[in-house]
């Protein structure tokens, strides 16, 4: 056993972190690393929680930390927020809602920037659920960025998905619509002490009513959750939103979804390991000799189309057997 | 195709909740490039060495204004030695009397910014002195 991979299974932060640094940075040294993490991964299980921007995703993960802790599980937290297109920095806030954990050894909390991902999530988050899976973490919650309706890549990374959801953001047509209201297990009312909390309620009560049941028959429970300013309400309803996901869980191993819900996760790991062995070389060796910049040039003159070069490059670097 | 990117923390540490300063530091940080975790105000040193670790940030900016930098401050740089982190920088900046200055850097306090100091100075700084750790 590599030196790192023992000092990560046996819980060390440092290693931990720095690992998950790597893989962010994409130094040639990391990916080894996690090659060596992996047999020690996929046994915690994994709490995706995703909604607007200010719905109360951190605070909420706040108070679940709490809540598992209560239970005497240890945490880990992966918190994205987006990345600046213009000058690639960004501001990670999360943690400023999870201060009070902080100390606590057996809750590890990383801050993610998107890094120009689009889908909700960083690039590199699959990989830190990895390490946060070989730390033993007995559960991970991963915060999402603050999303619209179609920033679902949660779905491959999480076994049960939270979606918060607060009152005043349109009309039932919003519940309607496909996306983000499809992937809930489980649907938080949050603010519920602002006006329309009860018609969001109705709406989405009566959205669930008209859908079909899902193949393995969980109709997603909706939890409302008042002011966090109203101490003993809050305690409360997260209490119930703790026991909800968790009943969630229970469901997915007894109906067998979870098994097919991870083969799924599987599918899309090795989707996204081709897609960096295979597409990144090659692009980056037609960006290092130029000729990515002929290739759109000529597109850009219809001199030729993207389909037809694609092919070529494609012959030419499979057929060659290049490693790449 | 691999970066190293620049990760900083900015934290207030103790009892001062004046932080616009650092707000603006954050901000700037964040256009210069660098990815910033932002953790706010009220926090104990031991917090927010524990986050620096968590993070695996390479400089820890530490903003005071209550006049407790000369406790707080080389508190912090001691947590992150005894969690085998020394290699995270620390620099500090607020209302910091110069006579304090020798002593915090004694400490381990890398730079102090004081009123004044231009954000590019700062940010300059940062990127001069951050070593890229691999």
């Amino acid at each position: 056993m590599m030196e790192t991979t023992k000092k990560i299974c046996a819980g060390d932060v440092r290693s931990a972190s720095r690992l998950i640094r790597d893989l962010e940075d994409k130094l040639p040294g990391a990916r080894p690393r996690l090659k060596q993490l992996f047999p020690y991964t996929g046994k915690s299980f994994i709490i995706g929680i995703t909604g607007a921007p200010g719905a109360g995703k951190s605070t909420l993960t706040d108070a679940l930390i709490s809540k598992l802790r209560k239970q005497n599980k240890t945490v880990g937290v992966l918190a994205v927020d987006p990345s600046s297109p213009f000058s690639g920095g960004a501001l990670l806030g999360d943690r400023v809602r999870m201060l009070r954990h902080a100390e606590d050894e057996a809750v590890f909390i990383r801050s993610l920037a998107t890094r120009g991902a689009l889908g909700g999530l960083a690039q590199a988050a699959g990989d830190a659920i990895h390490v946060m899976e070989a730390m033993g973490k007995d559960v991970i919650l991963v915060e999402t960025v603050g999303i619209g309706q179609q920033e679902l890549d949660i779905i491959h990374h999480a076994h049960s998905i939270v979606v918060v959801l607060v009152p005043g953001m349109g009309d039932e047509i919003q519940t309607m619509k496909a996306g983000i209201m499809e992937i809930a297990d489980v649907f938080v009312i949050n603010k519920a002490d602002r006006p329309g909390a009860k018609q969001l309620q109705t709406e989405l009560t009566s959205l669930l009513n008209a859908s079909p049941l899902t193949e393995d028959s969980w109709r997603p429970p909706i939890v409302s959750i008042g002011n966090l300013y109203e101490p003993e309400g809050f305690a409360e309803k997260t209490a119930e939103l703790i026991k909800t996901i968790l009943e969630h869980h229970t469901h997915l191993i007894v109906s067998g979804q979870l098994a097919l819900r991870m083969e799924r996760m599987a599918i899309m790991e090795i989707n996204d390991a081709l897609r960096t062995c295979i597409l990144e070389p090659v692009l980056g060796r037609l960006i290092a000799s130029g000729e990515l910049k002929k290739i759109t040039q000529r597109i850009r003159k219809r001199e030729t189309d993207p389909y037809t070069e694609a092919e070529a490059i494609a012959y030419r670097f499979l057929k060659s057997g290049d490693s790449l | 195709m691999s970066e190293r990117k620049i990760r900083v923390m900015v934290a207030k540490p103790g009892l001062d909740g004046h932080d616009r300063g650092a707000r603006i530091l954050a901000r700037c940080f964040r256009d210069a490039g660098f990815e910033v975790i932002y953790t706010g105000c009220h926090q104990t040193p031991e917090q927010v060495a524990a986050a620096a670790v968590q993070e695996d940030v390479d400089l820890v900016g530490l903003s005071c204004l209550s006049g407790a930098h000369r406790v707080l401050f080389p508190r912090v740089v001691e947590l992150l030695r005894e969690k085998n982190a020394s290699d995270i920088m620390v620099i500090g900046g607020g209302i910091i009397p110069e006579q304090d200055f020798p002593m915090l850097y004694d400490a381990g306090i890398q730079a102090i910014f004081t009123p004044g100091a231009s954000l590019d100075s700062i940010v300059e700084w940062i990127r001069t002195n951050v070593q890229t750790r691999d």
